[in-house]
């Protein structure tokens, strides 16, 4: 890549990674209005490469074109969960998501996740999706002294709840759901998948409480099981499965 | 975060994205246990109805008003029929009101939508369940031609 930039005279190397002209169709917020409901198209036209991603077209357009374009990304490697965003339509990591996957023939669109304020373009307030995130309780409880050792758990008890231990809290599976995206009052995917994390650890004991915040009415009876969570989770989860999981543990506590 | 501890000064215009207080209870919880077990038995009764109705004997030619006041001569018809209705607007009546949680936006469209429902269920529900428990095919001193010829057999 840096080679054929440095030499942009000679012809591509043998092996060297083929070009092309992509447009990234971005969506601007009006700072005028409240939340970003108000917004506008913005198109950009970037040279990239057959290994570049959607987080590196928005650099080169932030870095070569428009300073002002707004986003967040803090590792850049799909672990940090910081540039989840809407990508032709799907929610999914712009740092995961190669141009080449995403139909680079037509211009790509780019938005910021659904269902929380817009504070600036693509970057949203993150806040009310870590308030039901800290609702569940997303920590170890237990009862009686704290061991001298470790908290010992068999391969099988780890195994249990293995799935749910991999969110790293983008927000893609939340702001994917359309019981979310109607008034955010819904716990939304994430909070359930966290709460399962701790519900399945026989290390923990504070199951009986988390069932009971998630027995509201805004909690895991809302999910419709439209799977629009687990296709959009970056990392994989069966975030569905995770909620149905937690659903059956209500109601075998219940009855 | 620091933020949710001391209000923000920002507080008014991020009020529609913040959580209300939760709600405890396990109301939710048998609402969609209810909504499993009576599609369950609603499969059956339905099945059985139709089959009554439309196959067994003469099939859907024998309906007329006097078959069905036949059907609620009998109890066992009677009590199909009430369970039937019941279940029926029981599990309508709450599927409509998921749906209705789930599309309405703002809590006064809901609130109206939700009146409505409700009153469309206490009307049927009381309607049907009168019908069913007070019928009577051929009411002492109605006119001889408005009576069906079942009143006249004997």
């Amino acid at each position: 890549m840096t080679a054929v930039l440095e030499n942009p005279a000679t012809e591509p190397k043998a092996g060297a990674v083929p070009s092309f002209e992509v447009t990234l169709r971005i969506r601007r917020y009006n700072p005028e209005s409240e939340h970003g409901e108000e917004s506008t198209w913005d198109d950009f036209t970037v040279q990239v490469h057959g290994t570049d991603r959607v987080l590196d077209a928005l650099h080169m357009i932030k870095w070569e074109q428009d300073g002002s374009l707004t986003f967040r990304r803090s590792c850049a490697h799909g672990v940090c969960g910081s540039d989840a965003m809407r990508i032709n339509g799907r929610n999914r990591l712009a740092c995961k998501t190669l141009l080449k996957d995403v139909n680079p023939d037509k211009p790509i669109t780019v938005e910021p996740i659904k269902g929380l304020p817009v504070v600036k373009d693509l970057v949203v307030d993150m806040e009310p999706f870590f308030a039901s995130y800290r609702e569940i309780m997303p920590f170890l409880i237990t009862s009686g002294n704290e061991p001298t050792r470790e908290r010992l758990q068999s391969a099988e008890d780890r195994e249990r709840f293995d799935d749910t231990t991999k969110c790293i809290l983008c927000a893609a599976c939340t702001s994917s759901c359309p019981v979310f995206w109607t008034d955010g009052q819904y716990f939304g995917p994430a909070a359930i998948v966290n709460a399962h994390r701790f519900i399945f650890d026989s290390r923990d004991e504070g199951a009986t409480q988390r069932l009971e915040i998630l027995n509201d009415k805004e909690g895991v009876w809302r999910c419709r099981t439209t799977f629009n969570c687990t296709e959009a989770c970056p990392r994989g989860i069966e975030v569905t499965k995770a909620i149905q999981e937690v659903k059956r543990a209500m109601i075998t506590r219940a009855f | 975060m620091a933020s949710t501890q001391t209000p923000s000064a920002i507080a008014a215009p991020r009020s529609p994205y913040a959580r209300r207080r939760t709600t405890r209870g396990n109301y939710e919880l048998y609402s969609w246990v209810f909504m499993r077990a009576s599609g369950v038995v609603l499969v059956v009764l339905i099945f059985g109805h139709l089959f009554v109705n439309l196959m067994v004997g003469e099939g859907v030619h024998a309906i007329d008003f006097a078959f069905v006041g036949g059907k609620w001569s009998s109890p066992f018809w009677q009590v199909w029929d009430l369970l039937m209705l019941w279940l029926a607007m029981i599990h309508g009546t709450n599927g409509v009101r998921t749906i209705i949680n789930d599309y309405a936006q703002k809590d006064s469209t809901r609130g109206v939508l939700k009146v409505l429902l409700y009153l469309a269920f206490t009307i049927v529900v009381v309607l049907g369940t009168l019908v069913i428990f007070t019928f009577n095919p051929c009411p002492p001193g109605a006119p001889a031609e408005l009576l069906p010829s079942i009143c006249f057999s004997n």
